[in-house]
């Protein structure tokens, strides 16, 4: 017995290599950069795909908010394996926040009707950590966070997930459909080989706009400013115990 | 108003330019597989294969199972059936992890899956093709001897027809991944009379009797790719193994180049850009004087002059690849980018150097390995001098009075 179909968020977000900025207006960090698969998410395409290699799954379906140039990030994850891809057109992803994009994959949930969906635990340029739970919420589904394995039980109706918790590990079980968000132990996502790239082109994408779903994407936050850690202050050597007990009780006030 | 035909016309020169300019979302994602590949794998094998003159067999065949062997190669071949735009973009990137890797890359493809592709029937396929596209065996190409290197017309190494056999004899030199490789494309003379015209190329099996191996040569750079000469003594062929027509080996060997030094010109690019990131890092890390190297004006002149010289390089390569993939006529493209990374890549791994000062003498840094990686590049494939002449060449019979 196999899952029919998971869905897989995967984010297009600024390159991890690239020294994120601050813009000269203070509203945002600067765009013109090289982006990537959200490197979670990256994760949670490969651990789809190793499910459908090992036959404990049918279809991979990768789903990508965003703006036009998502379809990269989808095609990449085509290119890795996956099935087919669903864009969901939002030009302004600065204003998309966790619950918009919960609320767009629990209608997708309705529609596609997957047994899982697979998401990386959070995204590297906000670090929300929030849609999968949220998603779980909206559709009431069991939620298995930070997985560093997922195993589906024989008869494809259980998944077992190991989780990575503050003390060690947690081993879990969780009835399909279910909600899995991946963290960066789950598995090592294999490159995209050049005749996977080409076999990519020809994979479905379709397009939808939230209104198609009828999800209300509106932000529920006002960003008031964005601005730059400030800049790490040297530090200074003390030359007597007796002068680095005075400075922790009385600069830093920390005894 | 202009008038729709040069309206059409200044589109598609248009779509042309920014084809060069910018990558296809295809082309940026397989530059991030061979990126991270090469970061990965590359970059951290490097050192110790150089110093030991390893050749990277597991590397090679992981390059293999990512489609690199084979780029051009059509899919139905077992190919990834990708183009010379592809071909320049992923030699570069694994040429920036390790130059070796990029000429073992370099040689199975373009030397010697190219010249089958072109010239070999469907039988020569399931022998001499198929089998080199997945990494299970590696080609190399025979043309330089010890007495012609430049001149490839005046090749001394002789093919008898014996009816149902050729023999061989005759020495050929410099042959990169010949210790290593299953098969070569070798030239040699079937009618000396003829001259360049009697010159014909055959499919050589590896290990072969009447083939021995001379001994691996001790070079300066691509210390993990081998070299050595093969000599033929009394070596009998099958009668099929010809590839092409009878006489048709100059044109074989000449056409070949050309897309070679794409090839060569991608992998210098490689070289130059690593060299040129390590001594852009290190410019900014090392403080003289009380601030960054950067922060001096004649070292951000050299980073100027390296970032040009890499990047007009880099632009002439692509054009190439893409007048290449256009089907025109462009041996004075790859001639020119050829003659240009090369030559900015020399520079590059130079400089590097100099910005590095005695850590980019010393082999904990990589700067020193680029530097002799690079020279190869203005020699083989065609020297700097030779790419002059077909450049020359080329534009006094575009420019003819």
């Amino acid at each position: 017995m196999s899952l029919r179909r998971a869905l897989v968020g995967c984010k297009r977000v600024i390159d991890y290599l690239v020294k994120v900025r601050v813009n000269p207006q203070g509203t945002g960090v600067v765009k013109d950069v090289k982006h990537s698969m959200n490197n979670f998410d990256e994760i949670a395409v490969e651990e789809a795909i190793r499910l459908k290699e090992a036959k404990k799954l049918e279809e991979v379906v990768v789903v990508s908010c965003g703006p036009k140039q998502s379809v990269d990030v989808i095609r990449t994850a085509l290119a890795m394996g996956a099935d087919r891809g669903i864009h969901v057109t939002v030009d302004d992803t600065d204003k998309l926040e966790p619950l918009a994009v919960a609320k767009i994959f629990a209608k997708l949930v309705d529609v596609e009707k997957p047994d899982l969906v697979i998401m990386g635990k959070q995204a590297i340029d906000d670090d929300s950590n929030q849609t999968a739970q949220m998603l779980a919420a909206l559709v009431d589904w069991p939620q298995a966070t930070f997985a560093s394995k997922v195993v589906v039980s024989d008869d494809a109706s259980k998944l077992e997930v190991t989780r990575e918790i503050d003390g060690g590990l947690e081993t879990i079980n969780v009835k399909v459909p279910a909600v899995i968000s991946a963290d960066l132990r789950l598995n090592e996502p294999r490159y995209a080989t050049l005749p996977n790239i080409m076999k990519a082109k020809k994979k479905k994408v379709d397009t939808k706009t939230p209104e198609d779903l009828g999800v209300d994407i509106v932000s529920q936050l006002e960003y008031v400013s964005v601005a730059e850690p400030p800049k790490r202050s040297g530090g200074t050597k003390v030359e007597s115990v007796d002068e680095l007990l005075d400075k922790l009780k009385n600069e830093a006030k920390v005894l | 108003m202009l008038s729709s035909s040069v309206r059409g016309r200044t589109a598609s020169v248009l779509k042309q330019c920014v084809r060069a300019f910018t990558l296809s979302s295809e082309h940026e994602m397989l530059q991030k597989t061979c990126r991270d590949f090469a970061d990965a794998v590359l970059v951290k094998g490097a050192p110790e294969w150089d110093k030991n003159h390893t050749f990277p067999a597991d590397a090679v065949q992981e390059m293999a199972s990512l489609g690199l062997m084979s780029i051009e190669v059509p899919t139905e071949y077992g190919g990834s059936g990708l183009d010379a735009l592809a071909y320049a973009v992923a030699l570069e990137e694994i040429s920036r992890g390790c130059a070796s890797a990029g000429v073992i890359m370099s040689v199975n493809n373009s030397l010697y899956s190219s010249p089958v592709l072109k010239y070999g029937s469907e039988e020569q396929y399931e022998t001499w093709l198929k089998p080199f596209t997945a990494g299970e065996k590696l080609g190399c190409f025979a043309l330089s001897e010890p007495g012609n290197g430049s001149d490839a017309g005046a090749a001394s190494t002789t093919a008898r027809d014996e009816g149902d056999h050729w023999v061989l004899n005759g020495t050929k030199s410099w042959i990169t991944n010949g210790y290593e490789a299953d098969a070569a494309v070798v030239f040699a003379t079937t009618d000396k009379s003829l001259k360049h015209k009697g010159i014909s190329a055959f499919l050589v099996p590896k290990p072969t009797e009447g083939l021995t191996l001379g001994k691996k040569e001790d070079k300066l750079g691509i210390r993990a790719s081998s070299t050595c000469n093969l000599i033929f003594e009394e070596c009998r062929i099958p009668k099929e193994n010809l590839l092409g027509s009878s006489g048709q080996g100059f044109k074989i060997a000449m056409a070949t180049l050309d897309g070679g030094r794409i090839g060569i010109a991608a992998q210098a690019l490689g070289i130059g850009q690593a060299a040129f990131e390590c001594a852009i890092e290190y410019a900014q890390q090392r403080k003289s004087m009380g601030r960054p190297l950067s922060s001096h004006q004649m070292i951000a002149e050299k980073l100027a002059d390296m970032g040009t010289r890499l990047e007009s390089a880099r632009l002439l390569t692509h054009k190439a690849a893409v007048y290449k993939d256009e089907g025109r006529d462009f041996t004075k493209e790859a001639a020119m980018a050829k003659l240009a990374a090369s030559e900015a890549a020399t520079f590059i791994a130079h400089q590097a150097i100099q910005i590095l000062g005695g850590m980019g003498f010393v082999t904990d840094m990589p700067a020193e390995r680029h530097y002799r990686d690079a020279r190869i590049t203005e020699i083989y494939e065609g020297t700097s001098e030779i790419q002059r002449l077909v450049i020359a060449g080329k534009l006094l019979k575009e420019y003819a009075l």
